[in-house]
């Protein structure tokens, strides 16, 4: 892998159709050009509804592009593969197992012997904070508890890519800060490439490496900024900076002209 | 410390215990209400009845009265039936009921998911299942009985009939509703297709057949009684047949009242399990 020099994931003009109920067609992503290297973190912003989950439905594998390419570690993507956690905007917990039962969920499917599995995911559930929670059931739990069972899910796979749809933000803004500082600890020790959909620009620049500004949809690459703030971070220090002040005010630039924009269409659907 | 300043937060302490009490007290007189007007009521239809028949504004010879079925029952359980014990009788009729019930739920289950997974089967088989599903299909059992003879076989036909369509349908619509997130997420976490049915859809339809397995229990009962009160051999239902043949309406109602105290005693049976089965459901009273 290390002798491996292509770039963790690439979309070459990747374009993505849908047919809609009412038999029309809807253009979610159109020519999607994106390189994610080895390691990196990148968080996608753009309004809401733009496509940006759809970028990582293909990225995963789930669905396959109507025209262009995507490549994992230099590979086109077919199916759904080893390498790749993703972590959902909804609960995908399964309700009927227990919390240990769904974090061993991953490796089992994986054919992985269950003690070995059980063990694997005991460690990940000690390092979510959730080793005392492991016989109950998601619905006894609080919602950011069932996201660590999320990421202790999904991480106990040993992902090399991570892709996560605006994975915090059904929390309130407390948990969420916490989550995000958990995650970027959890992150630093695997050296998973991440793709991070948020529609909150603050969440993105505290979190990643690169931010991507995708235009109102259908979603294209507008922009892309690096963000050169120091790590380790903590997310909500590191909102205080002045330079992070002077990242926000930048992007924001670019970022609002497609939020205005998807404002005015969705005024012109209402009326 | 003067008396009144010690006093005021005892009162105040002891008034909402108070509260408390006075809501559970009231709670329970409701319940002693509910209980003594569903006995009332009972009371009232079966003393009119028995009043109406012995004073013979209704026919006595036709519509019985309570104190006769209950004589009726009582001879039944001391010196069995015409058949022989009624233990047998209902025993016979619950193990035709209980196996149809196990075939047609298990086949209405495979079905479901099969064609809930597969959209080319449910694409191929759709109209002609819902042709086979408008058929009042209690007219089968005539066929049964001449296919499969007088013995239990006829009754568990009939009876799996009744019972394959609820849970059909149910199962395929609980394979068709799984939550998409949870199968993307089972399929991002490494599962097969054969994983996805059997740990994905299979649990989440669980709700779903569950609640169809109480209704189809019914049903496999009606069929069992059905088929036997065509042509069997042991029996309730051909206990109904023929108390009818003898002209003993006593002996019809007593049947009914044993039926339904089968019946009433599976649905609970049935409540248990669902119970033990869905501990990772949140219940009513946690939300």
């Amino acid at each position: 892998m290390s002798t491996d020099t292509s770039p963790a994931i690439e979309l070459r003009g990747a374009s993505k159709i849908f047919k809609t109920p009412s038999g029309g067609l809807h253009t979610a992503v159109r020519e999607l050009d994106l390189t994610v290297g080895r390691g990196e973190f990148v968080a996608v912003v753009g309004p809401t509804g733009c496509g940006k989950s759809t970028t990582l439905t293909l990225v995963s594998g789930l669905e396959e592009p109507t025209e262009g390419e995507v490549l994992v570690a230099g590979k086109p993507v077919a199916g759904v593969g080893d390498k790749v956690g993703f972590v959902f905007q909804q609960d995908a917990t399964f309700p009927w197992r227990t919390v240990l039962s769904n974090v061993m969920a991953g490796p089992r499917f994986r054919g992985v012997p269950k003690a070995e599995a059980k063990e694997r995911a005991r460690e990940w559930l000690a390092r979510v904070g959730l080793a005392a929670f492991e016989d109950r059931y998601p619905h006894q739990l609080s919602g950011g508890q069932r996201k660590r069972v999320a990421l202790a899910a999904t991480f106990v796979n040993d992902p090399e890519i991570l892709l996560m749809d605006e994975p915090f933000s059904a929390l309130d803004v407390q948990t969420r800060a916490l989550m995000s500082d958990e995650l970027l600890e959890l992150w630093e020790g695997t050296g998973a490439s991440v793709v991070f959909v948020t529609h909150d620009l603050e969440e993105s620049i505290a979190l990643a490496d690169k931010v991507v500004v995708m235009t109102a949809g259908p979603a294209t690459v507008k922009q892309v900024f690096d963000i050169d703030l120091p790590r380790p971070r903590k997310v909500e220090s590191v909102r205080l900076e002045p330079r992070f002040i002077e990242i926000y005010r930048e992007i924001w630039e670019s970022l609002g002209e497609e939020v205005r924009i998807t404002r005015e269409r969705g005024a012109a659907h209402v009326a | 410390m003067s008396p009144e300043v010690i006093s005021a937060p005892v009162v105040d302490t002891a008034k909402t215990p108070g509260r408390a009490h006075s809501r559970a007290r009231a709670a329970r007189r409701r319940k002693i209400v509910v209980g003594a007007a569903r006995v009332l009521l009972l009371v009232a239809v079966l003393g009119l009845w028995e009043v109406l028949s012995r004073t013979e504004v209704i026919d006595p010879f036709n519509f019985s009265m309570p104190s006769k079925i209950w004589e009726q029952i009582q001879t039944w359980v001391m010196h069995g039936t015409a058949l022989g014990p009624l233990g047998e009788q209902i025993w016979y009729t619950l193990h035709e009921a209980l196996l149809g019930w196990i075939i047609g739920v298990v086949a209405g289950v495979l079905f479901g998911i099969a064609l809930g997974r597969i959209t080319l089967l449910a694409d191929i088989l759709g109209p002609y299942i819902k042709v086979l599903n408008s058929i009042p299909r209690i007219v089968l059992a005539p066929i049964f009985v001449i296919w499969f003879g007088l013995g239990p076989a006829s009754k568990i036909a009939s009876a799996v009939v009744l019972v394959f369509f609820p849970v059909f349908f149910n199962a395929f619509q609980g394979a068709r509703e799984v939550d998409r997130n949870l199968v993307a997420n089972a399929r991002i976490l490494g599962a097969s297709d054969r994983r996805v049915t059997l740990q994905v859809v299979i649990p989440s339809a669980t709700s779903w057949i569950f609640t169809s397995l109480h209704v189809s229990f019914g049903f496999a009962l009606i069929g069992a009684i059905v088929g036997e009160y065509i042509g069997a051999t042991k029996g309730i239902g051909l206990l109904v047949a023929q108390s009818q043949g003898t002209f003993n309406a006593a002996g019809v109602y007593a049947a009914m009242v044993i039926l339904a105290v089968v019946a009433l005693l599976a649905e609970g049976l049935l409540t248990f399990g669902e119970r033990r089965i869905f501990r990772w459901k949140p219940s009513e009273s946690d939300r």
